[in-house]
């Protein structure tokens, strides 16, 4: 319907104001680590070989989350069993749960004195290696294996239950339904899964850090920090941020030509009524490869519990001192994510079908395609001259965070605003509900369950990030992630394990009190 | 007095062309097939859609370069007249003030409409507690406190019953006739037309008429209506 064309309100210009600040980080930094940087020839043997392993780790992490993905899509679409939407709720939890905690219950697992290496040398075997490239790709792989299969099972719900029905008079055998049914839907669901994947590999730091180093396993990010923090060498960091810069936006520009999925997408609770499936061979296939995925992501975090409980009483005041400054910035973070998502949500929504809203919603996904990083490099060359960069650890680390949180948080808040100027907009305008009354009595509550989801998002990565902050942080000013890597390079495993349990109850609680929050206020 | 003055509506291929007035206090029946442009039209009063030619003027005052807040013009939609997460009292407040923030005395002016549509007490409850014909009510009460000179109806009783239709109905014409408002509403039904209307506006494609006196009309009727009648 042809609108009315209106002027921008002064909640817009905050709209344009967060575009702004959104390019100023994006754009403004690299322009800023671009002006450092001295001409590629300076890149060394170790930072091509870093490139190297950046792609490769990236390539098989998201081939090897996409292929084991598959089978367990599959199992979980055509099962219906007690515990099923447990299962897929904890498929959502690598969202939220923080990298560091992850890696950690991987070494105690898979580690030189962990569970299994225990296993081998109870029968004469030597203990496994979880450092280098293996060990990155496993911990990439426990990340995005629930990615790749909540993308794949939403290809599968996607396929009408009537073509299965169908198929069942027909007398499909399992063969049949894959040819015809199921390897067109995953033709058009896995080249987005593996883009979204790879890129997420592709900007791998923390991983890198704790499992990889060395110059045969060292990712451009964690070059980056290796340049900037222990040789202060600020134009070859400026250079290597640049060649991250080019690595992923020539990810993205290949992810956006697929068609990339919505990460968090509803309605999973629901198994396909198969008739094709009922074999016992297919059973016990399923039930052992469910169980298995299971194992692989329960049993590290319950490592952690399980280690971690015991130490949480005697964890030094430090661990504390560092959980306060984490929640600040994780309070902080959420914040300005909806300060910056809401208003430019308003926006995109006033510039819909033109061309400026078209801009801004890019601006807006820009960031998935950003290093944090370089973000961080970028801003400490422009802070430097200024004042005393770890005097500014903490709100640099909230607001990259936030820019790093606002794609998914516009990808929760742009859908749910144009819902409810759909459904009431006409009678907002009638009523001349506009600017704060607008925003209170309308959009916030219509959009309360987007809010909450979005901040408990940004506040459990922010809490959990370990990026940014350590290029800035000096001894004095961690954050709880970064203090426990402190503790884990110290080998005091033991605080490591409660400062990890801490953690990710931390995180989790912020997420669930947030998402909680939205949807309780989101009545009627 | 309302005077659509050349009016031209282009949606896509779509057109609608009106040239009219209506006298103030008048209660217009819109009546024609489905597609014909009815509800374009209240579209175009209520200035949700700009038109491309042409100008609405109330009493005088050119509208169309107007917000659809800012018209003289309250419109009851077939649906989403209410907001659910709001209370019915502050639903009606926001007739009064678009910040619902309301002094006492707009509060008891907000308790006397709904206590005339017969919500007495109903105040606290959300829209989901109350029927479908109590929800009518309280977008009725609403434009009672708007008491703006136009009110625009776009069917919004369809979904109820004969009877609760009838009633609403005439109680829409009490309140129009309180407040000295002047009704455009939208029908497919000639029971409703004779039964409010003073006059009806046929709309065939995309070509709206004058207004006519209803019992005329019906009496007689052109043949793009008739042919609509069946």
């Amino acid at each position: 319907m042809a609108r009315r064309a209106q002027p921008l309100e002064p909640l817009h210009w905050v709209g344009v104001a967060a575009v702004a600040v959104i390019l100023m980080l994006s754009l403004g930094t690299l322009a800023a680590v671009a002006m450092r940087a001295e001409g590629w020839g300076s890149l060394g043997v170790a930072d091509w070989a870093a490139v190297r392993f950046t792609v490769v780790q990236a390539l098989i992490s998201a081939a090897l989350s996409c292929l084991v993905a598959i089978p367990v899509a599959r199992a979980l679409a055509r099962r219906q069993f007690l515990g099923r939407g447990v299962l897929v709720t904890l498929l959502g939890a690598p969202f939220i749960l923080p990298v560091i905690v992850a890696v950690l219950g991987l070494l105690a697992v898979f580690g030189r004195n962990g569970w299994v290496s225990q296993g081998l040398d109870l029968i004469g075997l030597p203990p496994v290696n979880i450092y280098g490239l293996h060990g990155v790709v496993l911990a990439h792989v426990f990340f995005n294996l629930p990615l790749a299969t909540r993308l794949i099972l939403q290809g599968w719900l996607a396929i009408p239950a009537e073509r299965f029905r169908l198929a069942a008079t027909l007398g499909f055998q399992p063969g049949d339904i894959a040819r015809v049914l199921e390897r067109p839907m995953l033709r058009a669901v896995l080249p987005g899964a593996f883009a979204v994947i790879f890129l997420v590999c592709l900007t791998s730091f923390a991983v890198a850090l704790t499992l990889g180093g060395g110059p045969r396993a060292t990712t451009v990010e964690l070059a980056i920090y290796q340049a900037f923090s222990f040789d202060f060498d600020l134009a070859r960091a400026a250079l290597l941020a640049l060649v991250q810069v080019a690595l992923t936006v020539a990810a993205a520009l290949l992810a956006m030509r697929v068609a990339i999925p919505a990460a968090l997408g509803a309605g999973l609770d629901r198994a396909v009524e198969r008739w094709d499936a009922g074999a016992l061979v297919l059973r016990v296939q399923d039930i052992a490869l469910l169980t298995i995925v299971t194992l692989f992501l329960l049993v590290p975090i319950a490592a952690v519990i399980v280690a971690g409980l015991g130490a949480l009483p005697g964890l030094p005041a430090s661990v504390w001192q560092a959980t306060g400054r984490s929640l600040t910035v994780a309070l902080g973070s959420a914040g300005l994510t909806l300060a910056l998502a809401l208003p430019m949500a308003l926006l995109i929504q006033r510039l819909r079908g033109r061309a400026g809203g078209v801009l801004a919603e890019g601006v807006g996904y820009l960031t998935i395609a950003a290093s944090p990083l370089v973000m961080g490099v970028g801003l400490f060359i422009l802070l430097f001259p200024l004042v005393n960069p770890s005097d500014l650890a903490l709100p640099v680390t909230a607001t990259v965070n936030a820019a790093m949180s606002l794609p998914f948080a516009l990808r929760a808040l742009i859908p749910a605003l144009a819902e409810a100027e759909a459904a009431y907009g006409r009678l907002a305008d009638s009523l001349r509900l506009r600017g704060m009354a607008r925003l209170r009595l309308l959009i916030v509550p219509r959009l309360a369950r987007a809010l909450g989801f979005s901040a408990g998002l940004a506040a459990a990565f922010s809490m959990g990030d370990l990026g940014v902050i350590a290029l800035f942080a000096d001894s004095e000013g961690a954050t709880l992630p970064l203090q426990l890597y402190r503790l884990m390079a110290a080998y005091r495993m033991e605080d490591a394990m409660g400062a990890a349990l801490l953690l990710m109850g931390a995180s989790i609680a912020l997420f669930w009190l947030f998402d909680r929050g939205g949807r309780l206020n989101a009545a009627a | 007095m309302l005077l659509l003055d050349g009016l031209l509506v282009r949606l896509g291929t779509f057109r609608l062309s009106a040239d009219l007035t209506v006298p103030t206090g008048a209660r217009i029946a819109v009546m024609g097939p489905s597609g014909a442009g009815k509800s374009t039209l209240l579209n175009a009063i209520a200035g949700f859609v700009a038109p491309e030619a042409g100008r609405i003027l109330w009493d005088g005052r050119d509208l169309t370069p107007l917000d659809p807040g800012d018209r003289p013009v309250s419109v009851i939609f077939q649906d989403q007249n209410l907001f659910p997460h709001l209370s019915v009292a502050v639903n009606v407040g926001l007739g009064l003030r678009p910040s619902a923030r309301l002094t006492p005395e707009e509060k008891a002016r907000v308790g006397t409409a709904l206590e005339r549509v017969g919500l007495a007490g109903l105040g606290d409850r959300r829209p989901s507690q109350l029927s479908g014909g109590q929800q009518s009510r309280v977008a009725l009460a609403r434009m009672l406190l708007q008491a703006r000179p136009v009110v625009l109806l776009d069917e919004p009783f369809a979904a109820l019953g004969p009877a609760l239709k009838a009633e609403m109905l005439d109680l829409v014409a009490d309140l129009a006739a309180e407040t000295g408002a002047t009704l455009l509403m939208i029908s497919h039904e000639p029971e409703d037309a004779k039964r409010i209307a003073t006059d009806v506006c046929v709309v065939d494609a995309g070509q709206v008429s004058a207004p006519v006196a209803t019992e005329a009309l019906f009496r007689d009727p052109p043949a793009a209506l008739r042919r609509y009648l069946g």
